[in-house]
């Protein structure tokens, strides 16, 4: 079924006159009530007067992940806090997190998104939904929650983990929609076998995936081994959460709901827009979020998209699955892990040297595993396996909290981690996907 | 009285042992004493050579992960229960040994032990008072 009709299937020069009152409105409501906005406009020499259509978002400034950033905790809302009724974090770049907060309005469009999302999926009212998304500061569990309330469906807030209760729950009462993580649905269906559970027995629709890249060999894994529909849906908590763009059961792309998130595809170096089909970076505007409304945010993602209508009806434009990042950032169990958190709590710990790199690695229908190398000096070096033990604990106690996932401390020696062209190399992802 | 031992961290991988003594051998460093500490994911070499100054300078200049710790080394009567007297004098005068291992070579009919302590100037306090004897430097280099 689809949703909301009236805006997803809209025709597109109607669309785009919502697209550019809502534009219009929300430049002035930015400039009037966020000073580092105001900022920003002055800068460039814009005024909310110079937009009087959606083509005039390219005059507008850019907004990234520095910004919410250098402006923790509440410089980049607008809205006064007395009036945010919900907040949550996501990963940061270094020691802090990244905070997003909703006004109950906001939490009524976050409950209309995600029932959009999930409706395109191919959900009914009157369905049961097994939701394994954590509940919690990440945006994943309660927005696929609010979701599936507003559509009327009957949701089992199971969260992420306790992987036995989740087979238990679900052969007792016969979902129909499973969301979580692409990895873990994987890893639930390799646990009920050695379990001597038939994952493929039960009542399974459709799966609702993402929080993390994931490819087609997965989907057809997924598919194969639940015996349901293995759709993407996409969303980063400084948007929304989940919500932002979803596969309807033609997975022809993702549909967008660019009455609400209005994206552009960029040329990340130039900020110049690609022709439709060609990668970019994704760029997305909110154009009616109360509490921290973002202009044109950079969401570091590449992807190409479509404007043509889909067979489902909707006109709304599809972007492509995810095809990377113009960052360093990756994706580990569905949380955002980014380099320079590690580099921010080596440099914390006195004595170490931000010489590291990340190895993470997925074994067949299994979860990630990380594990940093850190680089010892003889700053750290004690010739007492105690106090070097206790240092490898400590490294590991604080980056395990920083990223909120347990990792694997290994001391190496100097000049172990290749460095090219005099930089290290960060990151090396054995994934199999 | 006490005596300088050098500690190297090493990653458990194949070889690295051996490059660390191929590379003093070849500087003409020879080795007295060694211990070798080991977890899961690293090891700790500790030696005691004839020429610690030099040995050090030679593992810095190679990348390698060295420090330089004061021991002491104590000549061990060859003879059942030895080594159990001295341990017993160290726990009457409340010495905190970190670890201990033997040399290679005996000093005549003595064996010789290498102590690490927490506190090493109470333990060469407590040595002296019940007459065990600490090898010097001098004597670790006429080995």
């Amino acid at each position: 079924m689809i949703w909301n009709e009236e805006f997803e299937c809209m025709a597109p020069a109607e669309l785009k006159r919502v697209q550019s009152e809502r534009l219009k409105k929300l430049a002035a409501y930015v400039y009037t009530n966020c000073k580092v906005y105001k900022d920003k406009f002055d800068s460039l020499g814009v005024t909310p007067d110079d937009i009087r259509s959606i083509d005039d978002i390219k005059k507008l400034p850019f907004t990234t992940k520095i910004d919410m950033r250098d402006n923790y905790p509440y410089g980049l809302f607008s809205a006064n806090q007395k009036d945010v009724k919900e907040i949550h974090v996501s990963s940061g770049t270094t020691g802090n997190p990244t905070l997003v907060g909703y006004t109950r309005d906001d939490l009524k469009l976050w409950s209309e998104v995600m029932a959009r999302s999930l409706a395109c999926a191919g959900a009914e009212p009157g369905d049961t939904i097994q939701n394994a998304y954590g509940y919690g500061l990440f945006t994943g569990g309660l927005g696929v929650h609010y979701g599936g309330i507003e559509m009327g469906l009957r949701v089992i807030p199971m969260s992420s983990g306790q992987t036995q209760r989740q087979l238990k729950i679900m052969q007792d009462f016969k979902p129909k929609i499973l969301t979580c993580t692409p990895s873990y649905a994987l890893y639930m269906a390799e646990e009920a076998k050695e379990l001597g559970i038939d994952p493929k027995k039960g009542n399974w629709k459709i799966g609702v995936f993402g929080a993390e890249p994931w490819t087609e060999k997965m989907r057809g894994e997924i598919e194969a081994a639940w015996n349901m529909l293995a759709t993407d849906v996409y969303g980063l908590s400084e948007i929304i959460g989940p919500g932002v763009a979803q596969e309807c059961p033609h997975k022809n792309g993702l549909h967008t709901y660019s009455d609400v998130f209005y994206p552009e595809i960029i040329n990340a170096d130039s900020g110049e827009p690609v022709a439709e089909g060609e990668d970019g970076e994704l760029v997305i505007t909110t154009l009616t979020k109360q509490a921290i409304p973002l202009i044109r945010y950079r969401t570091r993602d590449v992807v190409s998209i479509c404007y043509g209508k889909c067979k489902c009806g909707r006109t709304s434009p599809r972007i492509s699955k995810i095809k990377g990042r113009t960052d360093d950032m990756i994706v580990v169990r569905g949380i955002n892990v980014f380099p320079s958190q590690i580099e921010h709590v080596l440099l914390g710990i006195d004595g170490t040297e931000p010489y590291y790199q990340i190895i993470v690695d997925r074994q067949q229908h299994q979860l990630d595993e990380v594990e940093v190398l850190v680089e010892v000096n003889s700053k750290m070096f004690s010739d007492e396996v105690k106090k070097l033990e206790e240092l490898r604990r400590k490294i590991k106690k604080e980056i395990s909290a920083v990223l909120s996932i347990s990792a694997k401390i290994t001391l190496v020696e100097p000049k172990t981690i290749e460095r090219s062209v005099g930089k290290a190399k960060r990151v090396i992802d054995k994934r199999q996907m | 009285m006490k005596i300088k031992q050098i500690s190297i961290f090493l990653e458990n991988r194949k070889g690295r042992l051996y490059d660390v003594c191929s590379l003093l051998g070849q500087k003409d460093i020879n080795i007295r004493a060694l211990n070798v500490a080991e977890t899961e994911s690293f090891g700790i070499l500790r030696i005691v050579v004839n020429k610690p100054d030099i040995a050090a300078k030679v593992l810095k200049d190679a990348g390698v992960v060295a420090n330089v710790t004061d021991v002491i080394a104590v000549e061990v009567e060859d003879r059942p229960g030895g080594l159990a007297d001295i341990l017993k004098a160290l726990a009457d005068e409340d010495v905190n040994i970190e670890y201990m291992y033997g040399f290679v070579e005996k000093a005549s009919d003595k064996a010789l032990m290498v102590l690490r302590f927490d506190d090493a100037d109470k333990a060469v306090k407590a040595l002296q008072k019940h007459k065990i004897k600490i090898v010097t430097e001098q004597g670790v280099r006429e080995l």
